[in-house]
């Protein structure tokens, strides 16, 4: 989206220290301590943050290459929460604190509340919350910092292995606060975040593909690579289709959340992309592990590192009908007349 | 990322562009509430208006990106883009111009002769010369390099014998460029001995015989060579060079955004019939298919992002084109669970019309210009598996 320096700095960073033992040791519980010090020191982890605030001061853009990498690497930390936590305490100008971070709430059904400086309620499935250090919180029209250690936490886990807490606040102070600038709401982060998961989506699913055509030009039934069976090369041919698609939507969201173009056509962008990303997410992953036959289906093939990835990601921050439902709402109200106008961006342009 | 294996770049339009996409949607507006047509799918295949196409010429909206010697516009592809996907999107009947202003248009600026150009490319341009296809025949469908239509040297010229079948449109056609045998089939070199010739569809030893199509409509065509004579000055490019020729059309063939708003009407009128507060069922469809067309337009327009680029994205184009058409018949089969219309051909509301469109041509879609099964097999091979 920008330049490249960014993508590539995540690229080679995570090609050699993000490798299948270190995602399969995350999931027992092991820290990949090596892995995140790396990606804090080279500025990754808060690249969406202003270097005043105590961030990278990237392009959002490059944040979004960097969520592609996460994705494609099958990062197993918070990379993606602390790079939008970044982004949620940026918003309300307040510094933010080394070492990973995640973002609450992110159902639609939590409340939080704040009174009197003292935080109440609950948000339930935050995402790596354990390992966190931070909560960068909106709640009460305001950007909160809160400790980890502040909130109780009943643990949970992701489809994919990862963590999935419960947080209640009761008794916490925040350590830092801001009101919420105009305009930023529980609706606003949900964007935000449903375009952080497209963009994991979209570098999950290339890899994905990767890792399918390779598996099929080395792996060899009657004689020959399955991948010479023409059943597998469609098969093959679609997976990329859906890469692509995925990956241009994905884009598209980008660019809105860089633009800070939360009216309905960043919206729709946006909503766009999270409703086509899930849907390649399911089409793709099911395309893999039947390319990957039985092997695909056991824990030592790192397959299911992106596939359950993938499962969990077009789930969070909505899942794909409550987007289209979203989408389709905005086109109603428009009108037939300004369907094409409207779904190519170029409204009364 | 996937933009390492394919990739669609980024375009972003400026002043002019935005300035000419607005000319194009107020003359659609125009002509829509003047009667000056009646949005259809599959529009740019089966909707023949010559007043349409000279209208459009008399824009300047055809022939747009060559030299102006010839007639053209000397725009960029993008702009081409911006009117094919406005024409194509609203319904236009854009199909007596559309071969000449995509492919036979650029195959003849690129290898025709100076006279060629002179002759016929301002026609192209001002809407008045129309071309088809001759590269199927009734034994070469998706194995193209194994036409037997023949033409054998002789004084002065070629004589041709032999049949070339689908033709769109070529009995109201100027013009057809046709791949022809030149040399012996070779086995060991099965694309060797291949010429196009543009060949004047007037000329003696020529008869063209229709074939209706499942909608009804004269459509297709036989096009029959009974020893026709062809001169000499009408091989296009070099004689045996015919395949990398037209293998190079087939990219621009599959390249724009006719390969997936073709039943963007259906959708349209859909959105008008289900009003502006929809049930969750009929938004979450109508959202569904606009986010798959919104991501397939993205990858498209790369597409002609990379043709200024002068790149000629066969893969890319073959990629959007098997998931585009595919696209097109799903968007018609959701139109239809959603919301049942007597489709029909004379319907006298819009949207039963457009769906009746839809459900008769989609078929064809995903077989005109290469089937799903050969463009997959195309994509296949440039992820090394064949
Ligand atoms: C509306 C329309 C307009 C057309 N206009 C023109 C025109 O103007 N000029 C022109 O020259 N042609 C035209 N065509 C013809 C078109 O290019 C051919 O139909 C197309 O190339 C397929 O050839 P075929 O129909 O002979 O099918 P076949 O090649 O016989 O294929 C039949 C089926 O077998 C499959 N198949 C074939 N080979 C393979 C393989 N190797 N692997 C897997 N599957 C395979 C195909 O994918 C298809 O599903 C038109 C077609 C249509 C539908």
């Amino acid at each position: 989206m920008s330049d490249r320096i960014v993508l590539d700095t995540a690229e080679r960073i995570l090609a050699d220290l993000c490798p299948p033992d270190v995602v399969n040791d995350a999931e027992t519980g092991v820290w990949p301590t090596v892995l995140w010090e790396t990606l804090e020191e080279s500025g990754l982890t808060l690249a969406w943050v202003r270097e005043e605030l105590g961030g990278g001061g990237a392009e959002t853009g490059d944040g979004f290459d960097i969520l592609k990498a996460a994705g494609a690497w099958a990062v197993p930390a918070p990379l993606a929460e602390t790079l939008l936590a970044g982004w949620l305490l940026e918003q309300g100008g307040l510094a933010a604190p080394d070492g990973p971070m995640t973002v609450a709430p992110v159902g639609p059904a939590d409340t939080v509340e704040l009174e009197d400086g003292v935080l109440s309620g609950a948000a339930r499935q935050v995402p790596f919350a354990r390992q966190a250090g931070h909560i960068a919180l909106l709640a009460a029209g305001r950007i909160l910092l809160v400790e980890r250690e502040a909130c109780a936490l009943v643990p949970g886990i992701s489809l994919a292995g990862e963590a999935r807490d419960d947080l209640a606040f009761d008794g916490a102070r925040p350590l830092r606060s801001a009101p919420a600038p105009e305009g930023l709401d529980r609706d606003r982060l949900t964007l935000v975040g449903a375009a952080v998961r497209a963009a994991q989506m979209a570098g999950a699913l290339s890899r994905l593909l990767d890792q399918s055509v390779q598996y099929a030009q080395e792996r060899e039934q009657f004689g020959r690579p399955i991948g010479r069976f023409q059943a597998v090369q469609h098969a093959l041919a679609e997976l990329a289709g859906e890469a692509a698609a995925a990956e241009a939507a994905a884009d598209a969201a980008g660019e809105a959340v860089a633009a800070r173009d939360f009216g309905p056509h960043g919206i729709a962008a946006i909503a766009a992309a999270k409703a086509r990303a899930g849907e390649a997410a399911s089409k793709g992953a099911a395309i893999a592990h039947q390319v990957h036959g039985a092997m695909g289906f056991t824990y030592e093939h790192s397959l299911h590192h992106r596939t359950r990835r993938l499962w969990c990601w077009r789930d969070e921050f909505g899942n794909e009908r409550a987007w289209s439902v979203r989408l389709g709402r905005l086109i109603a109200a428009e009108g037939a007349d300004t369907l094409w106008p409207f779904v190519t961006g170029s409204h009364a342009a | 990322m996937t933009g390492d294996r394919f990739r669609f770049p980024k375009v972003e339009f400026g002043p002019e562009e935005r300035a000419l996409r607005e000319e194009v949607r107020a003359f659609i507006r125009e002509e829509k509430a003047s009667g000056g047509f009646t949005p259809m799918a599959d529009s740019w295949g089966s909707g023949w208006s010559p007043e349409w196409s000279r209208k459009m010429g008399g824009r300047g909206w055809l022939g747009m990106m060559w030299p102006k010697q010839y007639g053209g516009g000397e725009k960029p592809a993008l702009h081409r883009y911006i009117v094919t996907e406005e024409m194509v999107s609203a319904g236009a009947p854009c199909a007596a111009h559309w071969v000449a202003d995509r492919q036979s248009g650029p195959l003849l600026l690129r290898y025709g002769t100076e006279e060629q150009r002179r002759s016929i490319l301002p026609r192209i341009a001002a809407g008045e010369c129309y071309f088809a296809i001759g590269m199927s025949e009734p034994d070469s469908g998706s194995d193209l390099a194994s036409v037997r239509t023949t033409a054998v040297k002789v004084d002065g010229g070629w004589r041709i014998n032999g049949r070339k079948i689908w033709s769109s449109g070529a009995h109201r056609s100027h013009y057809m460029i046709a791949l022809v045998r030149t040399a012996p089939r070779d086995m060991k070199a099965r694309h060797a001995g291949l010429t196009q010739f543009l060949v004047d569809l007037k000329s003696p030893g020529i008869e063209i015989r229709g074939i209706r199509n499942i909608a009804g409509e004269r459509h297709f065509n036989e096009t029959v060579f009974d020893d026709a004579f062809v001169p000499d000055d009408m091989v296009i490019g070099e004689a045996g060079d015919g395949w990398r020729q037209v293998t190079g059309e087939l990219a621009i063939e599959r390249s724009g955004p006719e390969r997936f708003l073709s039943t963007f009407p259906v959708l349209t009128e859909l959105v008008r019939e289900l009003g502006p507060e929809p049930g969750d069922r009929d938004a979450e469809t109508v959202g569904a298919l606009a986010a798959r067309t919104m991501a397939l337009r993205r990858m498209s327009l790369g597409i002609s992002r990379l043709l200024d680029e002068g790149e000629a994205p066969e893969v890319a184009a073959a990629l959007v084109k098997d998931m585009g058409t595919r696209f097109e018949g799903e968007l018609v089969r959701e139109a239809r669970n959603l919301l049942p219309a007597r489709a029909a051909s004379q319907s006298p509301d819009l949207y039963g019309k457009v769906l009746a469109d839809g459900v008769l041509h989609v078929p064809s879609s995903t077989i005109r210009g290469g089937t799903n099964e050969v463009l997959k097999g195309i994509v296949a091979r440039e992820l090394g598996l064949r």
